[in-house]
């Protein structure tokens, strides 16, 4: 099967202007990243210097992680039942358009502002680190292994995040429904980094390999998963 | 939807249909359907339809709703799968594997327009081009825009745009790929007389082009004034052929006579002429007498009425319209389904 590039682009760059002048979707995808960005801010802020020691067996920013597991999940959500409402689907569809390459493309339109809105949270809360909390702590905190950890796994979890949504998008009927849905799947994901980032599963290198091997495993299967379940029939009939 | 130059709706369309090379191929079959039938679950959406429409040839697909024609624009246009039957469209058998391929030389306008409200009328088209891969996408659009007289609203988001507005720009959008069959599901739905008119004159234009046009709609003095064919659907095919063929093979050709007095024999004025098959009564002063050429039946009908001394008032050939092999048809659909 060929993908075509110049169609996928046509879809990455249609959704990405719909996201811009779309103030709701701007909204949602500011206010999570906000919501967990600040209270542990506040909480290192708070942290003396003793704390450091207890810190450095530990990978609390690897929370962080649940940005890009929750932020995409909202658009992809969106993503194809949400064409469906507003009557754009069908016109899109009757166009040579494989399916891969429709859905290629909304991925990607979901990947790229989730990444860029994790990472840019992930260097900020770096930031207010170094900047206001103790140094002790700082140098506690922000260590190689961790950023490294965050670069790889932060497009991995928007991944399956994103293909879980459009799964579950294309198979709805309704636009609140696929959302809730799609975070609802993103838990899992979610509960992992927690539970790491708390030391209750301890962080190594034989870990963080396999988990990116893993995912990068689901991203694939998620992105043949989700064109098989794609089925232009029922998207355009509403059969089921 | 006049053009700039003084050729309604000419102005834009693509080149290939500027010049007639689209008729040089008329008489081919453009879209090619036999005994196609598709049934969602228990219930069927139409059945065993079997029509042929030839390149160049602007076809009518009629039928009231839930009659199924939005369903088999949708099955020639591969968004659904037939559940049996063939056909075959622009040349290319109607299978699963050929979507693609189907898809890039149709082109379907569905009855809503679904643009992109938020995005500019530009960036519609432009989205759509590359999903044709059209070359020059810029050209192309300028084309399109001008073709439904919208050149000076590219930069205008749909979502400012009037209904009729909108109708255009999904035009536009189906001309983009300059397809050698294109579908339109009734286009004229919800618009007021002079938008209308403009699709009208476009379709015209596209007709003088060459291009193969599907057209479903409910308006029938439409398909009267547009279509060379017309196809009367009603989850079967209840008939194909030209208005006027139609008209022929449903109802009897009759002149209405008008007279200042009832005749006081009107049996031995007409029930001797060669031309008239029978006649009937039609009010007091009126006759319906069936023939089988009108032309030739009127000048015999005169003199025999002069000969036997009536006041005439008119001798008209009755008109039945398209609405009239509509109804009929539709009519006797009805008493079927209640006996």
């Amino acid at each position: 099967m060929n993908v075509s590039k110049r169609r996928v682009r046509a879809i990455f760059r249609k959704e990405l202007r719909e996201y811009r002048r779309n103030g709701a979707i701007v909204a949602t995808m500011a206010i999570l990243p906000l919501i967990f960005l600040i209270q542990p801010l506040i909480e290192v802020f708070a942290l003396p210097a003793s704390a450091s020691g207890a810190l450095s067996h530990e990978d609390p920013l690897l929370y962080l992680l649940a940005i890009p597991a929750l932020v995409p999940a909202i658009v992809a959500g969106y993503s194809v039942v949400g064409e469906r409402q507003q009557g754009t689907l069908e016109p899109v569809l009757t166009t040579p358009v494989r399916r891969e390459e429709f859905l290629l493309g909304k991925a990607l339109a979901a990947l790229v502002p989730s990444l860029a809105v994790s990472y840019a949270v992930y260097a900020f809360f770096l930031a207010c680190v170094e900047l206001f909390a103790h140094p002790g702590v700082a140098s506690a905190l922000v260590r190689g292994p961790d950023l490294l950890a965050q670069l790889l796994f932060t497009p991995l979890l928007a991944g399956w995040s994103i293909w879980v949504g459009i799964g579950i998008s294309a198979r709805s009927s309704e636009v609140r429904v696929a959302q809730q849905l799609g975070l609802l799947a993103s838990l899992p994901s979610v509960a992992v980094t927690t539970l790491i980032a708390l030391n209750v599963i301890h962080a190594t290198l034989g870990l963080a390999l396999g988990g990116a091997a893993a995912l990068l495993l689901l991203n694939r299967l998620g992105w043949r998963i989700t064109s098989a379940m794609f089925d232009r029939e029922r998207l355009i009939t509403g059969a089921r | 939807m006049g053009s700039d130059d003084g050729a309604p709706g000419l102005a834009g369309l693509p080149e290939r249909y500027g010049d007639g090379a689209g008729r040089q191929a008329r008489g081919t079959a453009a879209i090619e359907v036999k005994h196609l039938t598709k049934h969602f679950g228990g219930r069927t959406a139409f059945a065993d339809v079997s029509f042929s429409v030839a390149r160049g040839e602007v076809f009518g697909f009629l039928g009231p709703n839930g009659a199924g024609k939005t369903t088999t624009v949708r099955t020639l246009g591969t968004l659904i799968a037939p559940t049996s039957g063939s056909a075959t469209i622009a040349g290319i058998p109607l299978t699963p594997e050929n979507g693609v391929e189907i898809r890039r030389r149709v082109s379907i306008m569905p009855e809503s327009p679904g643009l992109y409200l938020r995005l500019s009328v530009a960036e519609n088209l432009q989205c759509f081009a590359d999903l044709y891969q059209a070359p020059d996408p810029k050209d192309r659009i300028e084309r399109a825009l001008r073709a439904v007289h919208l050149a000076d609203r590219a930069h205008d988001a749909c979502g400012t745009l009037s209904k009729g507005l909108r109708q255009r720009v999904a035009l536009a959008r189906a001309l983009l790929s300059d397809p050698e069959v294109l579908f339109l599901d009734e286009p004229t739905s919800g618009l007021d007389p002079v938008a209308a008119r403009d699709v009208h004159e476009l379709i015209d234009a596209l007709r003088r082009s060459g291009v193969t046009i599907f057209l479903t709609t409910h308006r029938l003095e439409e398909a009267e004034r547009l279509c060379d064919r017309v196809a009367i659907l009603n989850t079967t095919l209840r008939t194909t052929g030209r208005p006027d063929e139609l008209r022929d093979r449903l109802f009897a050709k009759t002149l209405t006579v008008r007279t200042l007095a009832p005749l006081p024999e009107p049996g031995r004025v007409f029930a001797g002429l060669p031309a008239v098959d029978s006649w009937h009564p039609d009010g007091p002063a009126g006759y319906v007498l069936a023939v089988s050429d009108p032309a030739a039946a009127a000048p015999a009908v005169t003199r025999a009425l002069v000969a036997a001394d009536a006041d005439v008032l008119s001798i008209s050939e009755s008109h039945h319209s398209l609405e009239d092999v509509y109804l009929e048809l539709i009519d006797q659909d009805q008493k079927a389904s209640q006996q």
